[in-house]
């Protein structure tokens, strides 16, 4: 998949290529992250609860920041995978066209039943929408998020996934690094978030990663 | 036939098509992907599930080359 660096690099030179390794880092970065947000609202609310139980009122809206807060990071990374505005009818079928064209039986089978796309890859298995992409990696329980797509709101769905597709089959690295992280999580977390056309697409793309041996 | 295939809101428009025996369908070739390049363009041949290329002169032994606009972070 990889061979000369994708050139959108270049708009972002100041980032350092993200590899496997870097991708493990910030996906260690991101739960600390996340735990350092929620521990504090559980260890508010227990605190008041313990000086003085009338305050659990106030210990369960701590509660309920502790619940949101992760909730709120999977949903933005649920949102990558979120269908855009689609257009007329005859450019989404030509679209959809030139996709199912790129890539196998499989999953020209999966993106008419889900409006996704899963690509194998050297970091782990890509699950790629309209709006971005999610990386499946290791043994198919961890997830990473990338927000990214091409800025014409005119395009067909199908184009905008063969576009990303396209750019991550030159450089997956390179679009790891152009791409911006979203979210860093359980793929169970982000499962809830999907909408339920979506799930399957996420389903699949973890029994492939379960297969497979990347490298996340 | 080889193609030279841009993405755009019509789904994908066909900016040329030649032979490598047609050598004015060759050059209107070249001709449409350097202004499509200078125009933004990225040039793409695929080669496979999981593979594709870069390219920035026309691949005459190509069957398809897609244009693409690039991509970024959202």
């Amino acid at each position: 998949m990889t061979g000369a660096a994708l050139p959108e690099t270049a708009a972002v030179y100041w980032r350092p290529r993200v590899d496997a390794r870097a991708i493990a880092v910030r996906g260690r970065t991101w739960t600390a992250t996340t735990v350092a947000h929620v521990v504090p609202f559980l260890a508010t609310a227990v605190l008041l609860f313990a000086l003085e139980p009338l305050t659990f009122p106030v210990g369960l809206i701590a509660i309920v920041h502790a619940w949101a807060i992760p909730e709120l990071y999977a949903k933005r990374g649920a949102n990558v995978l979120s269908p855009r505005r689609r257009a007329s009818e005859g450019p989404e079928r030509v679209a959809a066209g030139l996709l199912g064209d790129l890539v196998g039986h499989d999953a020209r089978a999966l993106h008419a039943r889900t409006g996704l796309v899963t690509e194998r890859g050297a970091l782990g298995v890509w699950l790629v929408g309209e709006a971005g992409a999610v990386l499946v990696g290791a043994g198919g329980r961890r997830v990473h998020c990338w927000c990214v797509g091409v800025p014409d709101g005119d395009l067909p769905s199908g184009d905008r996934i063969a576009h990303l597709l396209l750019a991550l089959r030159e450089d997956e690295q390179g679009f790891a690094t152009v791409a911006n992280l979203a979210f860093s999580g359980a793929r169970w977390r982000l499962r809830r978030r999907l909408a339920p056309r979506a799930r399957p697409a996420l389903d699949e793309a973890g029994v492939l990663a379960r297969r497979s041996t990347p490298t996340v | 036939m080889a193609r030279l295939i841009r993405m755009d809101h019509t789904g994908h428009t066909t900016l040329a098509e030649w032979t490598a025996e047609d050598s004015a369908a060759v050059e209107r070739a070249h001709s449409a992907f350097r202004a499509q390049l200078e125009a933004g363009f990225y040039a793409v041949v695929t080669e496979g599930e999981g593979h594709a290329r870069q390219v920035r002169e026309l691949p005459l032994d190509a069957e398809l080359v897609i244009l693409r606009r690039p991509i970024a972070g959202g």
